[in-house]
């Protein structure tokens, strides 16, 4: 996927260069070396910043006192996950990647999809709760999307973090249509 | 206004919290910078091979051919499925052509936020056990995404 991405990105750039001749593509290739080098130099230090802060907040136990909060409402928006560890890698997972914890969340989510997998009765097809969780994982709440606001200072925005309480809401929006999209064809397999 | 106090006050609660529970908690940040480091170091190559491929693309003009007020966006929410690291890289030319705090500027921001890399993350997890059919599983996760985006349209128009 990702290499048929990359070959029509720069075929089609390429391609049209050709027919475009106020521009020189030959400079725009050897630029965007130096455009990754100021990226990664300016959105760096706030991502290594941050995961100091996040690891306090997982080594301390708070990330865990969250994730325990979740629980409760995992479960009954996932009734058809039985395991008692499942609903525990699942709640850990998404109090991670609320607090913007790749790190943990990976590992986590990857935990839950084994012992998902394990109560799954049809092998080599997606059950209901994972299904579920993915819908979860993917349009998740984000509370602090740090790597945009690590760009939006890059460019000198003057208010950079202006965009948290919008994104929580847009986020949350998209998880409770997901959610809802779920509930609805979960109820209509059942029939 | 709401969103300046969120970043203060996440700080707070997690420095107390660590201090109180007796963690070493300068400690702690020093071993979790070193993690965001290796993150950072780790996403370097991915960072350049998408900022060559996305320049290329924005810059040889092709997005002409496309009509409407929103064309701009349109790259970004194909490619935000796909692959965090390339709408990133499209990002930073809308903030770069528009100015981050313009129109475009907020609402890529704001959809950045508000969706994820679907179809990367759940291809990463249904293979990690082996799962073929993924049934309505991308239908949803899109769906989702496609709310947040449309969200995102309304919520920028309000705040901003």
């Amino acid at each position: 996927m990702i290499n048929k991405i990359w070959l029509i990105l720069i075929s089609i750039g390429i391609g049209y260069s050709f027919f475009n001749s106020n521009i020189n593509m030959g400079d725009i290739i050897l630029d965007s070396s130096t455009a990754a080098y100021d990226l990664i130099i300016s959105i760096g230090p706030l991502i290594v910043l941050w995961s100091g802060i996040m690891n306090i907040a997982s080594k301390s136990g708070l990330l865990g006192k969250f994730s325990k909060l979740l629980k409760p409402f995992l479960r009954k928006i996932m009734p058809s996950v039985k395991g008692e560890k499942a609903l525990e890698y699942i709640s850990s997972n998404i109090a991670a990647n609320m607090l913007g914890l790749g790190s943990v969340a990976t590992p986590a989510g990857l935990k839950a999809m084994k012992e998902l997998n394990e109560e799954n009765k049809t092998p080599g097809v997606a059950s209901d709760g994972m299904i579920t969780f993915l819908i979860l994982n993917t349009s998740g709440v984000t509370i602090v999307p740090m790597t945009v606001i690590a760009l939006r200072m890059a460019y000198h925005s003057l208010d950079p973090s202006a965009i948290i309480i919008p994104s929580i809401i847009a986020t949350c929006f998209s998880t409770i249509c997901g959610l809802t999209l779920d509930y609805i064809i979960r109820r209509k397999n059942a029939k | 206004m709401l969103s300046k106090y969120i970043i203060p006050l996440i700080v707070i609660i997690i420095v107390f919290y660590g201090f109180f529970k007796k963690v070493d908690i300068y400690e702690c940040f020093l071993e979790g910078s070193v993690d965001g480091l290796k993150t950072v170091v780790s996403i370097v190559p991915v960072v350049l091979a998408m900022i060559f491929a996305v320049n290329i693309f924005v810059e040889s003009g092709v997005l002409n051919l496309i009509g409407g007020k929103f064309k701009e966006i349109v790259p970004m929410i194909v490619l935000r499925p796909i692959s965090g690291n390339a709408t990133l890289a499209y990002m930073s030319k809308i903030f770069q052509r528009y100015g981050v705090d313009s129109y475009f500027g907020n609402l890529a921001s704001v959809i950045q936020g508000a969706t994820d890399t679907t179809i990367y993350v759940l291809a990463l997890y249904f293979s990690s056990v082996g799962i073929k059919k993924s049934r309505y599983a991308l239908i949803g996760g899109l769906f989702a995404d496609m709310c947040g985006i449309i969200a995102a349209f309304i919520v920028v128009k309000c705040f901003f």
